[in-house]
């Protein structure tokens, strides 16, 4: 037996997983534990969780790699403020300190933060650095269906790469070419996040899911920043922004051009400027997606697709490079971002490092993503007694029954099954769900569930022989990474006057028979699911279309806005007492929240940072 | 010492070698920083109070 644990950390989304002879055992984010959305620290939390899984001690590890290499990083930081001295000084005396005194001896940090999981764990020799690239990359094919496939890699930065092409064939992956920082992708998307008023490295989603309100009329504009070649390969102007060497991720140039400063999001409200914004960056996006993607194609003729990266969580871009049908096939790994790396990173060294025999499985190998922590039911009811709840406890059939009659009584549920999900997407194991039928549910969930920006979209969970009725694509998307649109006879068509409205005055239309997953542009972003890849999930699905005929549901992960997605069940209970949810489901238990001690209620608004 | 070792080993396979200055000027003020816990001019300044 070989178990190899990969790490990523020190950035964002910190993570650990553990491989047993090349197989995906278990995988984990630390914010999951910490209680801290993207949680950079070392996964101490993770590792412990990974290694308790999988039944052992760290001097049991045969190798431990790390997502990238530091010195490479370290050489880019270095020659990054040579190139632009003096400019980015204040930057300078910011970040080396931090080099200096830790992240240059990384092997050193890693080694003494090890040794708290095992005190018998005595040598740093089994620890190995990927590269971050390459990483993403063995993350996106390794565990995919495929023996052969181009794989594109897209996100702010690693150690120089931000965008790269990597070529797999049966065990071997090999990187064939790369754009270098500071022409950045994810860095270009990121920037206009903050532009927008929103976090850096979170925000961009609500920067998606803006754009269908807006008009792109900015990409006139955005084309003086980014010089876009037909290829897709692109350079940034960098006189408009200032993330190589300053504080911000844009300069006052880049102000200028748009006409505004940054949206300060304490005391600005989003404006019709604003969607245009989003919508015209996005429409660039898609473009430098659908040109990378078309040339990669026609170059080395392989008929299979793998993405990873922060870039390949944009879930619209990825629906166009669908649409476009210029792949036959397309695989996404769910966690594409960093907290992926640890996954890449363990995978690259079983299968390119030592050269081991690969088995495609044609399901991929990610285990429907399904590979955090669970709980038995005996564990469920201990922790539910000892935090106070009353439930009941149901057989399965009954379970099923109640849940599906509850959800088409537009109830809200949270939805607490099985393994965690590994990556930022809910699966159907720790999710709140609703009736996407409802007109008021996507405000709903949003304003009293969620505690996030009402215009802010819902995804569908959809039975997958069901998927060509209701929406206009027809391959598996498990992992909710593709956007398609819902299809012509289910949507409801606009008056004249209702075409006429503008921006968020589009969200109050109902706009198709499942209005609470359907965004303004008649979009939605999709997982399809399947009884092999989730048992119960499934079968609370069907049980809801035979009620209903609806094989829809709502789809939200299990968390407010700002906190991770739950972990455990007292963290489920938590998150049931501070929102509106009516119903929690966790294992076998139901509870019931006019059932519940009052007492036991909390404020949950101000227990995260909103971000 | 392996850190000395591993990182010479990075700059000839990356060709580097015009890094070494910045990094050992980087490395000695890290030093000092780290040994007088504050400002690292402050052992070359004569203090007057």
């Amino acid at each position: 037996m070989t178990y190899i644990l990969g790490i990523s950390a020190f950035y964002h989304d910190s993570a650990a997983c553990i491989l047993k002879d090349g197989n995906i055992i278990a995988a984990a984010q630390e914010e999951r534990f910490t209680r801290i959305k993207h949680d950079p620290r070392y996964p101490y939390n993770a590792i412990e969780f990974v290694l308790k899984f999988a039944n052992l001690k760290l001097r049991e590890v045969d190798k431990i790699v790390f997502f990238e290499k530091p010195f490479l990083k370290f050489e880019r930081l270095l020659e990054t403020y040579v190139a632009f001295a003096p400019k980015g000084f204040v930057s300078f005396t910011k970040a080396m300190p931090l080099w200096i005194k830790e992240k240059l001896f990384q092997k050193n940090l890693l080694f003494n933060k090890l040794k708290s999981h095992d005190e018998k764990y005595k040598t740093d020799e089994n620890i190995f650095f990927s590269d971050h690239h390459l990483s993403h990359a063995a993350s996106a094919f390794f565990p995919s269906p495929f023996d052969e496939a181009v794989v594109l890699t897209a996100d702010g930065v690693g150690e120089w790469a931000t965008t790269t092409v990597a070529v797999g064939k049966d065990n071997n992956l090999e990187i064939k070419k790369e754009i270098h920082f500071p022409h950045s992708l994810g860095l270009l998307y990121s920037a206009f996040t903050y532009y927008l008023g929103f976090k850096v490295n979170s925000g961009e989603y609500k920067l998606m899911g803006l754009a269908p309100y807006g008009t792109p009329i900015y990409e006139g504009k955005i084309k003086k920043l980014i010089d876009i070649k037909d290829d897709g390969t692109f350079r940034l102007n960098q006189k408009y922004f200032n993330y190589a060497t300053g504080l911000t991720m844009t300069s006052n140039k880049f102000n200028q051009l748009f006409g505004q400063n940054p949206r300060n999001p304490k005391n600005e409200k989003i404006t019709q400027f604003h969607m245009d914004i989003a919508a015209s960056i996005q429409k660039v996006t898609e473009e430098i997606m659908v040109k990378l993607a078309k040339a990669i194609r026609k170059e080395y003729g392989i008929k299979n697709l793998c993405l990873a990266g922060g870039v390949a969580l944009n879930c619209v871009a990825n629906g166009k490079i669908l649409q476009e049908k210029i792949f036959e096939n397309i695989w996404i790994q769910p966690a594409a971002g960093d907290a992926g790396g640890s996954l890449g990173a363990a995978l690259a060294l079983w299968y390119i490092e030592y050269g081991n025999t690969r088995k495609v499985n044609l399901n991929d190998d990610m285990n429907g993503s399904h590979l955090g922590n669970e709980f038995s039911q005996e564990e469920i009811e201990q922790e539910l007694k000892n935090v106070g709840a009353n439930f009941q406890i149901l057989k399965y059939e009954d379970l099923i029954e109640k849940t599906s009659k509850l959800l088409s009584q537009e109830k809200a549920i949270g939805w607490f099954q099985g393994r965690m999900e590994f990556g930022p997407r809910a699966l159907g194991n720790r999710s709140i769900l609703g009736d996407p039928r409802s007109d008021k549910m996507q405000k709903n969930l949003n304003l009293k569930v969620k505690y996030r920006e009402s215009f802010r979209p819902f995804a569908p969970s959809v039975l997958r022989e069901d998927l060509p009725e209701w929406f206009d694509i027809n391959v598996d998307s498990p992992y909710m990474l593709l956007v398609a649109n819902i299809n012509p006879n289910k949507t409801i068509e606009m008056t004249d006057d209702e075409k006429k409205l503008f921006g968020i005055d589009k969200l109050n239309i109902k706009k198709s028979q499942i209005p609470a997953v359907t965004h303004v542009d008649y979009s939605a972003r999709i997982q399809t699911v399947t009884k092999k890849k989730n048992n119960r999930y499934y079968d609370l699905i069907l049980k809801f279309k035979e009620k209903t005929g609806c094989p829809v549901i709502v789809n939200t992960s299990f968390n407010v806005r700002g906190e991770p997605i739950v972990n455990s069940p007292t963290d489920a209970f938590n998150c049931f007492m501070g929102t509106e949810l009516d119903y929690l489901v966790i294992g076998d238990c139901i509870l019931d929240k006019t059932k519940q001690n009052p007492d036991l209620k909390k404020d949950y608004t101000k227990e995260f940072e909103l971000d | 010492m392996s850190f000395i070792k591993e990182f010479w080993e990075f700059l000839k396979v990356r060709k580097k070698y015009w890094l070494l200055p910045i990094i050992f000027v980087l490395v000695l003020f890290g030093g000092l920083i780290v040994l007088t816990q504050g400002s690292a001019v402050a052992p070359f300044i004569y203090t007057i109070f």
